[in-house]
């Protein structure tokens, strides 16, 4: 388990992180998720003892880790540009945090390879242990990485950004290679990312982070269907962002009844495109123009105008557009499905 | 993810590069090489056939051309391991701690470069002297440098330094601290870090720099006469004694030291040539 509790961290003027505190379970694989800037790699650095927080503690395993270096933390670190050793093979590279230890920590030769022929069947590397990481491709690279973490048999995997520097469909397929690897290991694992896809696709719990703070913790469930903040809507996934104003405990955005708002005032409605259903013009249901039909594969991104100017975007499937002969100009009646209110956000 | 070998790429890459010419650049580097390397070397060789085995075997048997060729090679290795060992630790320093007046000390490791090298020599025989700064306060040690062999070697030093920073330097800037980070991450200490990770990253630029320190030391003549005293089979190097020769009119006898130290010089280079070609094919390119 890892506890980190009140943790700040300046770069100069810079608050990287303030007093942050977070939990993560044993066996669970979690995603630091936020934008550049965010403080994700510094939390993720903190915990690998690659730096030091200005105050705060953190906790590994129940005990106070806090002013431990990185050599006694025994947590495996994967950079995203794989930090390979280049003049050393792949064996040579996956051996090494055996090889650095000392006495009677370390294991023979034999045991040594052994290891490593074990854990490059893992990363599915077999064949290249005589490899020098300038003959590999990027997504064998970070698997190397990997291993080599994996090497230590560290209580806890950090990753920094795993899967940044390769193209989309390596990504793809790691990802999901990296999510089954975890289920067989049981491994407690922190990676940061700013791919809310990743995040949610990989991670058991994903922990949003904005400014150096975190806005919210949940599973990716959670964290799509109910964000916490403003900050959150919009950073996962696409979102209608649309001004409004509550009055009597009634959101109205433009003459459409969105729901209920706690505090009368200005504020901001979000509503995700897939939640604004269009219809067939109803003289009951409000009503909107569409301004532009998009296709994109399996779903038609429709732009519609309500009659205040104000523009939504909704997500209908390419049946329901059919049925409904959805194109430039046509008159429909919307309903929102779900929306929430953020007042004075 | 299957992986192309890069070699094979790269193979393929230059057989169609876009600027062409290859022809005629090839036929100006070695008709250039040829006048400026190769021409002044076969006159040499050539002045050194007409020598007879008996000429040969008078110099080789001189104890003073041997003890001038064993100063001049000893000291250039002894120069150049000293070179190897602080031109790193300099060149680290530079590369990896910003520090007020960086830039200035940077630009001080070139001056060996740029100093005339009498310049050099008259300064460190200054220093060194018995009555000189520094000389001063060895002499109650027993340590005398200047008109000594060990003086040939301070001067060896000073004028090797600028080879193992500049050539040690932007290969260092490349070693990325992530590397220090993932060594450390793994359970590496200090040690360990530095001898298993970041020496051998650096070890190719080290020994081009070593050898670039080696070669200069070898032919070094203007700084080193001065702080050496020049005592036959003491302090005498063997460009001096080549010199001598010339004033005395035994172009023979200046001829065939002249080849000898070719003959070691190019074994030397070529031993850390093959090297560093064995360590590249080690690494798989």
């Amino acid at each position: 388990m890892i506890e980190v509790e009140d943790v700040s961290k300046h770069f100069g003027d810079f608050k990287a992180l303030d007093r942050v505190s977070l939990r993560v379970n044993q066996g669970k694989l979690v995603a630091l998720l936020g934008p550049s800037g965010s403080g994700k790699t510094t939390l993720l650095r903190i915990l690998a003892g690659l730096e030091q927080p200005d105050a705060g503690r953190i906790k590994l395993g129940g005990i106070d880790a806090t002013g431990l270096g990185t050599r006694d933390r025994r947590v495996g670190f994967v950079f995203q540009h794989y930090a390979l050793f280049r003049h050393m093979s792949v064996a040579e590279n996956v051996a090494f945090g055996l090889k650095v230890r000392k006495g009677a920590d370390r294991p023979s030769k034999a045991v040594i390879a052994e290891r490593v022929h074990t854990l490059l069947n893992l990363v599915q590397l077999e064949g290249l242990a005589g490899r020098y990481p300038s003959q590999l491709s990027g997504g064998q690279r970070q698997r190397v990485a990997l291993a080599r973490a994996l090497a230590v048999e560290p209580r806890l995997l950090l990753l920094d950004e795993p899967f940044g520097a390769l193209d989309a469909q390596v990504r793809k397929d790691l990802r999901r290679w990296l999510r089954n690897l975890h289920d067989e290991m049981g491994l407690t694992g922190v990676f940061v990312t700013h791919d809310q896809e990743e995040a949610l696709e990989v991670a058991d719990e994903v922990v949003v982070m904005n400014k150096g703070r975190i806005e919210q913790i949940g599973t990716p469930a959670e964290i799509y269907d109910s964000p916490a903040t403003p900050f959150v809507y919009r950073f996962l996934g696409n979102v209608n962002a649309v001004p409004c104003s509550v009055t009597g405990g009634a959101a109205q955005v433009g003459g459409l009844h969105i729901g209920g708002g706690a505090v009368d005032g200005g504020g901001t409605a979000f509503v995700r495109p897939h939640d604004v259903e269009i219809l067939e013009l109803s003289p009951d249901l409000p009503q909107a123009t569409i301004r532009q039909v998009i296709v994109l594969g399996p779903v038609v991104r429709v732009e519609v105008v309500l009659p205040d100017g104000t523009v939504l975007d909704s997500e209908v499937t390419r049946e329901h557009k059919d049925k409904l002969k959805l194109r430039r100009g046509l008159e429909v009646s919307i309903f929102l499905r779900k929306a929430r209110v953020f007042v004075g956000g | 993810m299957t992986s192309v070998p890069l070699s094979l790429l790269r193979r393929t890459r230059v057989a169609s590069s876009v600027i062409p010419g290859f022809g005629l650049t090839l036929g100006f580097t070695l008709t250039y090489l040829s006048l400026i390397v190769l021409l002044p070397l076969a006159a040499l060789l050539l002045k050194a056939a007409s020598a007879s085995l008996d000429q040969w075997l008078a110099v080789l048997g001189d104890p003073r051309v041997l003890s001038a060729l064993w100063l001049s090679f000893g000291g250039a290795l002894a120069a150049a391991v000293i070179n190897a060992v602080f031109g790193l630790l300099v060149a680290w320093v530079l590369v990896r701690y910003p520090f007020p007046g960086r830039k200035v000390v940077d630009a001080f490791v070139d001056l060996p470069f740029a100093l005339p090298t009498a310049v050099a020599g008259i300064a460190l025989t200054a220093l060194y002297a018995p009555n000189g700064w520094l000389g001063r306060l060895l002499e109650p040690l027993g340590v005398k440098v200047a008109f000594t062999p060990l003086g040939v070697v301070v001067a060896m030093v000073f004028i090797g330094l600028p080879f193992v920073v500049r050539t040690v330097e932007p290969v260092l800037q490349d070693v990325d601290l992530e590397l220090e980070e993932a060594a450390a991450s793994l359970g590496a200490d200090r040690l360990q870090t530095f001898f298993r990770v970041i020496l051998p990253a650096v070890a190719p630029s080290l020994l081009t720099g070593f050898s670039l320190a080696l070669a200069r030391a070898v032919g070094e003549y203007g700084s080193v006469i001065f702080i050496a005293g020049n005592m036959p089979g003491v302090s005498e190097i063997a460009p001096l004694l080549i010199v001598t020769k010339l004033e005395q009119y035994d172009y023979v006898g200046a001829t065939v030291i002249a080849t000898i130290m070719l003959a070691i010089s190019f074994t030397l280079l070529l031993v850390v040539n093959l090297l560093q070609k064995w360590r590249r094919a080690r690494m798989g390119g």
